[in-house]
């Protein structure tokens, strides 16, 4: 398992910048980012709120667009894609995970997991068999017919984390993950995405927490929308495990 | 879209809606509504078509029917003694008026009604006795079942023989056939000679136009004229009643249809022109076509104007309803942005599920439309037709009431801003 950046980044940007008009003001959540995220790279993102990190997280995600500037997932630009294409991309080499879990109430566990590869212009045959190794894995395989409804927290939060992994991502985008789960719960949901890290998965967590960001591999702090500081690979716990 | 992934969007949607039943099924009442009302509508303009012409069929589309109608109290004289004489009704110089000097007349019927009651041993039924010429049976285009009608040389030799309907017949005759038999009308005994398939009663024979009910038995014109004569006792509870009528009923029938107008105008004209009182009527089977086309298309109007109605009122219910829906689950649309869906994903979503509510109505409306028909055919006595295309054209406008008010709303979240409705509470 390698920890050094391969060739090509996973999610690339170059001088984006991503502005909002609230009211009369124009506000720039993002000002003329660069920034690069290699592959099998594990960054937690942070900064105070307002310091750009959800508007980089959506940015990444392809479901906002930058203002200026270039964003390249998987060395393709997203630049010239349209909203079916981008659609696209997100079905197939993004994986969120949300604060509050995000699961679709009229689903259960094994549908919520399915979900991405629904839309996909040509789903895998072996969607459901990929599911339930993944439901296995993140330790709900006996609960695959539950609603969301009917699972805890953790639980929730685990099936997200299967879903966001179901379509082989290049890149895993973490929200405050760890944000409404009370701290041992957390810890599990954090242990799961080692795991994912150790694995050689792109991951990158926004989170306001600092134990939290502590357990990243890298981290990345925003402020105003420029980038304040970079810390790399000190605590490259999952390196040491592989 | 392929057809597995349409059948997981039509499970979504009915899930999605079973999360809110009674919402559900009160969005598709309109629609349900609508759609009865279409079927009612067709079943009932097909059954009253189907009428008129089947009336035209037994009445004879080229005919003019002229008939006796006894005046009205008022008019007849001796009102206040037991025993009164009534003289009113058709006459034998309206018959050779008609039959003289009218243009466009192929042939003219006369006939009588006699009052008299028919028994065969100890079975006994009043049917319409009418003394009538052989044409008769040409001219109304009435069947022979069995035997013959009524013939020249009956008529000639003032023969003492009878054609009966066959619900006489049934009546008279259970078990035997009634060719050659006896039967007695009145005092005097005839021999049946044949036997008419009966007229399906009509909802147009009024008792009050004298029209004919199914039991008739027919008799030679001149026999009732000899023994019968143009005055008749009519027994009443607590006084006899005489009546002096020389034709009962003239049927005239017109070489072609076009004159038909023209016959009816003139035979209307003359009548008015002869006699002081109203005691007769005219009832002309091409007018009572346009008429019943006429109540078709009444009925076509209204009920039409309620289904469009209900079906609009329904498809904004839906509407309204969904709006609320996509509001409420702008979150879940949100996720499912994120998670690749594109915007047709999410149309054909909502899309679905207005369509699933809608034809819930539907098929709900389909299965009242065809008991609406049923009921009314019972109590109101129409005849009604339901044609295998209207439950499914009324299927088909539900469906399409579906798609028409469901795409607002669909598109709408479709192009919801994925990071605003992902923040969406």
């Amino acid at each position: 398992m390698t920890t050094s950046p391969s060739q090509q980044p996973v999610a690339e940007l170059i001088g984006v910048t991503r502005t909002y008009r609230m009211g009369s003001n124009e506000v720039r959540a993002l000002d003329d980012f660069t920034f690069s995220f290699g592959r099998g790279e594990y960054w937690a993102v942070m900064g105070s709120s307002g310091s750009g990190k959800s508007t980089l997280l959506n940015v990444l995600g392809c479901i906002d667009r930058p203002t200026n500037g270039v964003y390249k997932v998987d060395g393709v630009s997203t630049h010239d894609l349209d909203d079916d294409a981008l659609s696209e991309l997100r079905s197939r080499k993004l994986g969120f995970v949300f604060q509050s879990y995000n699961l679709i109430p009229q689903l259960n566990v094994l549908e919520n997991i399915m979900v991405p590869l629904f839309y996909q212009d040509e789903p895998p045959k072996d969607g459901e068999e990929r599911a339930r190794t993944l439901a296995k894995r993140v330790g709900l395989g006996e609960r695959l017919e539950h609603r969301p409804t009917e699972l805890s927290g953790g639980q929730q939060q685990r099936v997200a984390i299967a879903r966001a992994l179901v379509n082989h991502p290049a890149l895993i985008l973490a929200d405050e993950a760890t944000g409404n789960l009370d701290s041992q719960t957390a810890l599990e949901i954090l242990e799961l995405l080692d795991e994912l890290h150790a694995e050689g998965r792109t991951i990158v967590l926004v989170t306001h927490e600092h134990d939290v960001g502590e357990r990243a591999q890298h981290v990345l702090r925003l402020k105003d929308g420029r980038i304040e500081s970079v810390q790399r690979g000190q605590h490259s716990k999952a390196g040491v495990r592989a | 879209m392929t057809s597995s992934s349409l059948g997981r969007t039509v499970r979504l949607g009915v899930s999605s809606l079973m999360l809110h039943k009674l919402r559900a099924l009160l969005t598709t009442l309109g629609v349900l509504f609508g759609t009865s009302s279409v079927i009612a509508m067709l079943a009932i303009g097909e059954g009253a078509s189907e009428e008129a012409q089947e009336q035209i069929r037994q009445l004879g589309s080229r005919n003019v029917i002229l008939r006796s109608v006894k005046p009205r109290e008022d008019f007849a004289t001796g009102a206040s003694q037991s025993v009164r004489v009534l003289s009113y009704g058709l006459t034998e110089d309206d018959l050779s008026r008609i039959q003289v000097t009218f243009p466009g007349v192929a042939r003219v019927v006369p006939a009588r009604e006699i009052y008299e009651e028919v028994r065969r041993g100890d079975r006994a039924m009043n049917p319409r006795v009418m003394a009538t010429l052989p044409v008769y049976r040409d001219v109304t285009g009435r069947v022979v079942s069995e035997g013959r009608f009524l013939a020249d040389n009956d008529e000639a030799g003032i023969a003492n023989v009878c054609v009966l309907s066959d619900e006489v017949a049934r009546y008279l005759f259970p078990f035997a056939s009634p060719l050659g038999e006896e039967v007695k009308v009145g005092a005097d005994y005839y021999t049946v000679v044949g036997v008419l398939l009966s007229r399906v009663r009509q909802k147009s024979d009024t008792p009050k136009s004298g029209a004919p009910s199914s039991a008739e038995v027919f008799i030679p014109l001149e026999t009732g004229r000899k023994w019968y004569g143009n005055m008749q006792v009519k027994m009443r509870a607590g006084s006899r009643e005489m009546e002096e009528v020389e034709l009962h009923e003239i049927v005239v029938e017109v070489d072609a249809s076009e004159n038909v107008p023209m016959v009816a105008a003139a035979c209307r004209e003359m009548l008015s022109r002869n006699h002081k009182q109203a005691d007769y009527e005219i009832v002309v089977p091409l007018e009572l076509l346009l008429r019943a086309e006429e109540t078709k298309r009444i009925f076509n109007i209204v009920l039409g104007s309620i289904a469009s109605i209900s079906l609009l009122v329904g498809g904004i219910g839906i509407m309204n309803v969904m709006l609320a829906t996509v509001t409420e689950r702008t979150r879940e649309i949100g996720i499912r942005r994120a998670l690749g869906a594109k915007q047709r994903h999410i149309v054909s979503q909502f899309l679905v599920e207005c369509v699933v509510l809608s034809v819930g109505g539907g098929l709900l409306g389909v299965a009242l439309g065809l008991a609406i028909p049923a009921i009314v055919e019972h109590y109101a006595e129409m005849r009604t037709i339901i044609t295998p295309g209207a439950p499914i054209l009324a299927f088909l406008i539900s469906a399409g009431v579906g798609v028409v008010f469901g795409l607002y709303p669909a598109w709408r979240a479709a192009t919801m801003d994925p990071v605003e409705a992902l923040r969406h509470e």
